[in-house]
């Protein structure tokens, strides 16, 4: 069955890729060995995001059990642009899929310096911004305000030709305002969600659970939730939408393509099966044979918003 | 002149068995009681034989999620005990039934499906490894922590290295595994509550035997709840004797993907616990009492 996608110029075997921080290849590769590349779960693979300096990260802990779900609160450790650029790149370079780099800073003069290092070099087929933080300047989340998601696009936009992607965050009341803010700043494609603002708290103590106090939720229990805003971006804009949201399965996957999206990402999945990309993407196929597909589905036609819930 | 504890490089060298790429699911052999825990085998068809201290991501095939959709992540496990034949690997672990993860597991039935990855992260080192002049090994135990020191005492024993073993629990209800894990060998017992073996910590039995030549000719290894981890640690390395701690940390995926089990290092800023340890030397860590361990 012919499963291949285009997103903004890139052809990718199967419309399977992975969510940001939800596999990381070198580290698994260290883990399972070469037989990993063998047969690798993602037609793109999308890095951990990187940031101007080096991060550390959150204090533990990083993680909370919820249910059919998780909550984390990382804090984005890296190696920072340059040592991004010496240790990580190479061997990412070596996978056998497009790589996509994940970037993300707090201003625009610095986003443009990481865009810059970044999608120069010959090995990146592709950038997510990831807008899922404050801009120093405004103080505002630029994920969370169209003007400051047009005004990035429009800073970052001229300095390459290579895809943008921007990955919206779920906490806001209208994804599909964002989505066509990015647009118009002449984003290729639009990716979301990101994880859900959460909070646990320990039963003990009754003090935050999280060493950052507060975290991102994800996993099947946001699944609804994000298909939902899938659908409601795809029919706003007309660039690629890339849907994901605690996609586990194969019938997960066709769910959001038949809401709108061009190409699904599995994310919390992996760290329950370290192959759900695989998985899914055969079970997805099978999906479509079951129902007399022999092909993907198309893209809903847009219709006009609704005033109703 | 040997090299000062915990100078040992930190590289990707080290011994660990690489894992077949991503889960596999297995049946399960038995599950018995012990004491206050349970053990249970798998029998694992298309596995690795582990090194001792490495570990397995485990779900149950069915009803994981069953507690009002928990437990939804697989639980991270040090193997006990590995035995290789014909028809694979059968694989040992202890458990105690302390929420939804450890409950569901406790409760698997034989011929149940098994979902596992593994074995991962970096295994326990022999003492040669750590130091030229180190000949000898004292494993140091507490609770279900005794478990990754059943089969490194195997392996160890099978190199001719001489063991001293000395396991802690808390009180009669968090105790099990001695006999069924460590067979007839001479284990040197610790109770808080003092039904068996020393009245006291573990610790005490472990900071006199390195009084003596010990802790010029034997390197420690440890596993256990954290504030005994700490105990090991802060007495080795004030005592400059080469130790090496299996930790744990709450752990999403095993593989080193979701940065959920940060351990911080003594240089500053964290380790992945997953890919890094989950066998640390303890000099290289800044404390084994890592908030959220031990849940």
């Amino acid at each position: 069955m012919d499963v291949r996608v285009e997103i903004a110029g890139i052809e990718l075997e199967h419309p399977v890729l992975n969510g940001s921080g939800t596999f990381d290849a070198i580290a698994a590769r260290r883990a399972f060995g070469d037989a990993l590349l063998a047969d690798f779960p993602f037609s793109m693979f999308v890095s951990k995001t990187i940031t101007p300096q080096p991060r550390a990260g959150n204090p533990p802990p990083r993680i909370f059990e919820t249910p059919a779900s998780m909550i984390n609160s990382i804090g984005l450790p890296n190696k920072g642009l340059d040592g991004f650029l010496e240790h990580d790149l190479p061997r990412l370079s070596e996978l056998p899929v497009p790589l996509c780099v994940s970037v993300m800073a707090t201003s625009h003069g610095e986003f443009c310096c990481l865009v810059e290092g970044i999608a120069s070099r010959h090995e990146v087929a592709a950038l997510e911004l990831n807008v899922s933080c404050p801009n120093v300047e405004s103080g505002l989340i630029v994920g969370e305000q169209a003007s400051e998601t047009m005004s990035l696009l429009q800073a970052v936009r001229p300095i390459t030709s290579k895809p943008l992607i921007v990955k919206l965050s779920p906490n806001v009341a209208d994804p599909a305002s964002i989505a066509r803010a990015a647009e118009h700043g002449g984003a290729d494609a639009i990716s979301l969600v990101n994880t859900l603002k959460a909070t646990a708290i320990d039963p003990g103590t009754l003090q935050p659970w999280l060493g950052a106090g507060r975290g991102g939720l994800s996993g099947p229990a946001i699944r609804a939730v994000a298909l939902e805003q899938v659908r409601s971006v795809a029919s706003s804009v007309s660039i690629p939408v890339i849907g994901m949201g605690g996609i586990e399965a194969g019938a997960d996957a066709l769910a959001f393509l038949a809401a709108g999206a061009a190409a699904v990402a599995v994310g919390t999945g992996n760290f329950r099966d370290p192959l759900a990309g695989a998985r899914v993407r055969s079970e997805l196929e099978a999906a479509l044979a079951a129902g007399g597909r022999g092909s993907l589905p198309d893209r809903p036609r847009q219709v006009a918003p609704s005033t109703s819930t | 002149m040997p090299p000062a504890a915990g100078s040992r490089p930190r590289s990707d060298a080290d011994a660990r068995v690489i894992a077949p790429p991503g889960r596999r699911l297995c049946e399960v052999t038995g599950n018995r009681q012990t004491g206050g825990y349970r053990i249970f085998s798998a029998l694992d068809a298309a596995g690795p034989e582990p090194r001792a201290g490495q570990f397995y991501m485990l779900s149950a095939a069915d009803a994981w999620g069953q507690r009002s959709g928990r437990p939804y992540l697989p639980r991270a496990f040090s193997v006990a005990e590995a035995h290789a034949a014909d028809a694979g690997v059968r694989l040992d672990f202890l458990v105690e039934d302390v929420g939804p993860g450890t409950e569901r597991l406790a409760d698997l039935r034989r011929d149940e499906g098994l979902w596992v990855t593994g074995p991962l992260g970096r295994p326990f080192s022999y003492p040669r490894e750590l130091g030229s002049d180190l000949a000898g090994a004292i494993l140091v135990g507490g609770g279900v922590g005794l478990a990754p020191l059943a089969i490194h005492r195997r392996q160890l024993v099978e190199r001719g290295v001489p063991v001293r073993t000395l396991v802690g629990f808390r009180d009669r209800e968090h105790s099990g595994g001695v006999e069924e894990l460590f067979g007839c060998c001479e284990v040197r017992l610790a109770s808080e509550d003092g039904h068996v073996g020393h009245r006291g910590y573990v610790t005490e039995l472990l900071a006199v035997l390195l009084e003596g030549d010990a802790a010029r000719t034997a390197a420690v290894y440890a596993c256990g709840p954290p504030a005994m981890l700490e105990a090991v640690r802060a007495l080795c390395v004030e005592r400059e004797v080469e130790a090496e701690l299996a930790m744990e940390a709450p752990m999403a995926c095993g593989f080193g993907a979701c940065y959920g089990c940060a351990v911080p290092l003594a240089a500053g800023g964290y380790m992945r616990l997953c890919t890094d340890g989950p066998v640390v030397s303890a000099a290289e860590i800044e404390t084994a009492l890592v908030p959220g361990s031990g849940h």
